[in-house]
């Protein structure tokens, strides 16, 4: 219990310093809002009033003073004001917190699904074409840029076969009294193509993960135990190898969180998937700093969170490491 | 007298068992899929150094009419963009625009990446916690994101992202050295070192650091593939260079018009991804030539 509370306060001292350093590299930044207001709506003010805004603004405080005004307003859930969207940014971030989150998820869910059976399956069979051949994937899933395959596969499977819907979370044409299941169905199928281009760079890493893993622990003296006393192949490999075979894909998985919302980014652009990434996209189109910093704010808290989580199902996948040191 | 006869017969240990010269060399290129990649490598090389040099045309001249596809009978064999633009001519100048802002990334990753695991791995101890801690905080920084802000922020510059990517992308690099310092540091020619009053400076530069350099070789590889596929992104984003059009950018520029123009945006895409395979497979050929163990993982 103790290590997770000491997990769970490292956590909380890197979210706060990934809120100073964002204060920081605005603060360092050439140009401020004083410049940009003067440019426009503030043209001609004269230097009381811009005085009088800096103020507002609490430009005119020391740099401690606005680094406290800053994590205060952070903390009350206030990400300053979008001049561009006209609205408070954190009313333009959160209806895209779930669609980034649905993304991310399926495309986890796919990598490690696919990747473990195709480890385990070349783990099973190690001079087989299946297992030679995992590394080549591996480094050809590693080497697509991600945008790339996202218009290879809209070009492919949604215009050339017309099998998958390529743009959005959900057909324009639906009524707006479809039901909920009806709705659902529509998002999933938007969601293979975007799902499969962000889970490919994964995939591979993963099986080659799982069948290296997998390998040492089928080797190990209670698989031929579990063997021996007559246990069903599929118990012996899902129940007694996968349990162990499972935890070195679960240490990677947190860490790659970033990779894997990051890559969010260039799929949700390429398929108009109305999320973080997109919105990112636009941001940084309008230079909309505010915007920006918020979504690299709320998206490192995300990866600070999955890394937690993943620790914390570490432990519990793993009674070893409740008791002794890493291994 | 005798802590200096000592120091003499452990820097006479350094007389190995002779080891076999260009033994890695030939290891290397017994690996098919390596000596695949360095060609690759050399092909794509060509393309974006050497060909240049021939060709005097302006790249980015009008040269048929928008959306020739390729190998249309007189139009360029790689077609045209959407603005009548030539797409090879383009795509071959496009390469050293991403190779030379993935090489600089590349060279700062390490840099940094050395530096510090060079430094927590030797002294150890409170200095090893703090950067540790360091380094963890910008792994779980989302890079992409990340750059996005800095770029964002301090204009598009080369420099500015080149140092976006470098700033996100050196803890694997630190965490390797690290652990490579760690091993290495309790070994007797460390020690020896030690014993004759060498400076921890020299200990550092002089002593450990090249025996791993192996391993920094293996990673620069995979890093400078890792250095184009970020660079490739955000040059995709739009944050790149509009006067020297690099592969990411390009396709980038062609997306809108993908459904009337797919070799616009493939092309260059396809250049990315043989770039970075083949630096991978050269990567991974090294890797074994190094650790003969680590081969088939």
């Amino acid at each position: 219990m103790l290590a997770i509370a000491t997990k769970i306060g490292e956590s909380l001292l890197l979210i706060l310093a990934v809120l100073v350093f964002n204060f920081v590299l605005v603060y360092i930044a050439p140009g401020s809002v004083i410049d940009a207001l003067s440019a426009g709506s503030l043209g001609d003010a004269s230097e009381a009033q811009i005085e009088a805004v800096r103020e507002r603004l609490g430009l005119d405080k020391s740099f401690f003073g606005q680094l406290f005004m800053y994590l205060g307003n952070v903390l009350q859930g206030d990400f300053g004001y979008s001049p561009i969207g006209n609205r408070p940014v954190v009313e333009m971030i959160a209806p895209r917190i779930f669609p980034t989150l649905l993304l991310a998820f399926s495309a986890l869910t796919f990598a490690v699904t696919i990747g473990i059976a195709i480890g385990t399956a070349a783990a099973r069979r190690p001079d087989s074409f299946l297992s030679s051949g995992l590394t080549v994937f591996a480094l050809i899933g590693f080497a697509m840029p991600v945008f790339w395959t996202g218009i290879l596969l809209i070009l492919v499977f949604g215009v050339w076969l017309d099998w998958l819907p390529v743009a959005g979370m959900n057909d324009l044409r639906m009524s707006s009294r479809a039901g909920f299941f009806e709705r659902a169905v529509d998002t999933a199928e938007h969601l293979i193509l975007p799902t499969v281009s962000l889970g490919v760079i994964f995939l591979a890493t993963y099986a080659r993960l799982a069948r290296a893993s997998m390998m040492e622990v089928l080797q190990s003296d209670y698989i031929r135990t579990a063997r021996a006393k007559g246990l069903h192949e599929s118990k012996v490999l899902f129940k007694h190898g996968l349990r162990n075979g499972i935890i070195p894909i679960i240490t990677v998985l947190g860490l790659e969180f970033g990779i894997l919302l990051s890559g969010a980014i260039l799929v949700e652009t390429v398929f108009a998937w109305p999320g973080l990434g997109r919105l990112a996209f636009e941001a940084v189109l309008n230079r909309d700093t505010n915007v920006l910093l918020a979504i690299l704010t709320m998206v490192s808290v995300t990866v600070i969170l999955a890394n937690l989580l993943t620790d914390i199902v570490y432990r519990l996948v793993d009674p070893r490491i409740r008791t002794g040191g890493r291994a | 007298m005798t802590t200096l006869r000592d120091t003499t017969t452990l820097a006479d240990t350094r007389e190995r068992p002779p080891i076999e010269r260009y033994q890695g060399l030939r290891m290397f290129m017994a690996n098919k899929a390596a000596v695949l990649g360095a060609i690759l490598l050399g092909v794509i090389l060509i393309i974006s150094y050497i060909l240049p040099l021939f060709i005097t045309t302006d790249k980015l001249a009008y040269v048929a009419s928008r959306h020739t596809p390729p190998l249309t009978e007189g139009g360029p064999i790689l077609g045209t963009d959407y603005l009548g633009r030539d797409v090879a001519l383009i795509v071959m100048h496009g390469g050293s625009t991403t190779l030379e802002v993935a090489g600089f990334a590349a060279l700062l990753i390490i840099f940094v990446g050395a530096t510090i695991g060079a430094f927590a791995g030797y002294y150890g101890g409170m200095v090893d916690r703090v950067l540790m801690k360091v380094t963890e905080f910008f792994q779980v920084l989302p890079g992409l994101l990340f750059a996005l802000v800095v770029v964002a922020l301090f204009g598009a510059s080369t420099a500015t992202i080149v140092i976006a990517i470098g700033i996100v992308s050196w803890p694997p690099i630190a965490r390797q050295t690290r652990s490579e310092f760690m091993k290495q540091k309790g070994l007797e020619y460390v020690k020896a070192a030690k014993a004759i009053g060498a400076s921890n400076a020299r200990i550092i530069l002089r002593t450990i650091l090249p025996n791993t350099f192996p391993i920094l070789i293996v990673q620069s590889t995979l890093t400078m593939g890792a250095a184009i596929l970020f660079e490739a992104g955000l040059a995709f984003l739009g944050l790149g260079d509009p006067n020297n059009l690099s592969w990411g950018y390009y396709v980038g520029l062609n997306r809108q018009y993908f459904l009337t123009n797919w070799w616009a945006v493939s092309i260059p895409g396809f250049m990315v991804f043989l770039t970075v395979l083949s630096l991978s497979l050269i990567g991974d050929g090294l890797q074994d030539a190094i650790n003969p163990k680590l081969r088939g993982r």
